[in-house]
């Protein structure tokens, strides 16, 4: 079995991931981490708005939209 | 001529808030992750007595209103729905801010059963702050639909803080909650709650910062947490600091001044 890494903002709806890394600094890294968004935390990608941007993700059981912008800052895991 | 007044610090304060407390009052902050419940909370707590308002300089809303449990009156204060106490946004900031300062006799952090674990974060920071801490676990129903069983015990013994279970849109488990409360806020009752140890090297450092803070900064609640703010590098926390202490400057100053003239 393959592992890939790739950004959150690049998981197909319906894929899921363990968190590998953020990448974000300062207060977004910070805010990510008190969603929940820790090294190993489940994440999965559920649905996208229209534009693709925001999209909206089940994290540790709560649905929680995120920019790209910084769901490009959260490298994930996928097996 | 008394121009700095320490005692009526606290309700000079409130008063900034909006709020009007009266001698008797106990003053208990309600404390949460957005959609949790909380309003749920507060509505069942205060019947239809609350009424909403907004923090100054803040488009936040925010409700007050107050009950009587057992002969006193109590005052609730419902705070803006945070992940977290770190002040990344004007929300987490007024939560922050009413904790530290406005010292309530109890902060009840509301938790949703259903995903206890993220919600966690936050009552883990208010107990940093604040050893009179009660966690109210909502939405009790929904999490039995959904076959998650939520042990309010063996939670109450690894936080060390009173974990009170509740249906609040149902009304179950609310006198258990006016008790735990009023037992924390009136002192029946003393809490352990189970701090966040860091590294050795943080410990250090935040104790000798929080011993040199403790000096001049008498009316923070906590003077670990706000080293271990400092140190982190939060600037919006140097700015909460240095509000009263500004005033207090002018204060001295103007006393200096009437002392010159009455010379």
């Amino acid at each position: 079995m393959s592992r890939t890494i790739v950004p959150l903002s690049q998981l197909p709806n319906g894929a899921s991931g363990k968190v590998a890394s953020l990448t974000a600094q300062g207060l977004i890294r910070r805010h990510l981490l008190d969603l929940g968004l820790v090294t190993g935390s489940w994440v999965e990608a559920i649905r996208r708005s229209p534009a693709g941007d925001p999209a909206a993700f089940n994290i540790r059981g709560a649905i929680i939209a995120l920019r790209n912008e910084d769901a490009n800052q959260i490298l994930i895991q996928t097996d | 001529m008394e121009l700095i007044d320490q005692s009526c610090g606290i309700n000079a304060f409130y008063e900034a808030f909006g709020l009007k407390t009266q001698p008797d009052q106990l003053v208990v902050a309600l404390a949460g992750n957005p959609n949790t419940g909380k309003s749920t909370v507060f509505n069942a707590l205060t019947g239809l007595k609350q009424h909403t308002g907004n923090w100054p300089g803040k488009t936040v809303l925010r409700a007050e209103g107050t009950f009587c449990h057992r002969n006193k009156k109590i005052l609730l204060v419902d705070l803006p729905g945070t992940y977290s106490l770190l002040a990344t946004s004007a929300d987490e900031q007024v939560a922050r801010d009413f904790i530290c300062l406005g010292r309530p006799d109890a902060i009840v952090v509301v938790t949703d059963a259903t995903c206890l674990e993220r919600n966690l974060n936050l009552v883990l920071q208010v107990m940093e702050i604040s050893p009179r801490v009660v966690v109210c676990i909502n939405l009790m129903d929904e999490a039995r639909r959904r076959k998650i069983k939520v042990d309010a015990a063996a939670l109450s013994r690894e936080l060390g803080v009173p974990c009170i279970p509740t249906t609040a849109r149902d009304g179950i488990g609310l006198k258990d909650l006016k008790d735990a409360i009023l037992d924390l806020a009136a002192g029946a009752v003393k809490t352990s709650p189970r701090l966040v140890t860091y590294e050795p090297d943080v410990e250090h450092a935040a104790a000798e910062l929080a011993t040199k803070i403790q000096a001049f900064l008498p009316q923070w609640v906590n003077h670990r947490w706000v080293a271990l703010r400092l140190l982190e590098g939060d600037t919006s926390i140097i700015e909460t600091l240095c509000d009263p202490l500004e005033e207090e400057l002018k204060g001295v100053v103007l006393k200096k001044e009437a002392a010159a003239w009455e010379r």
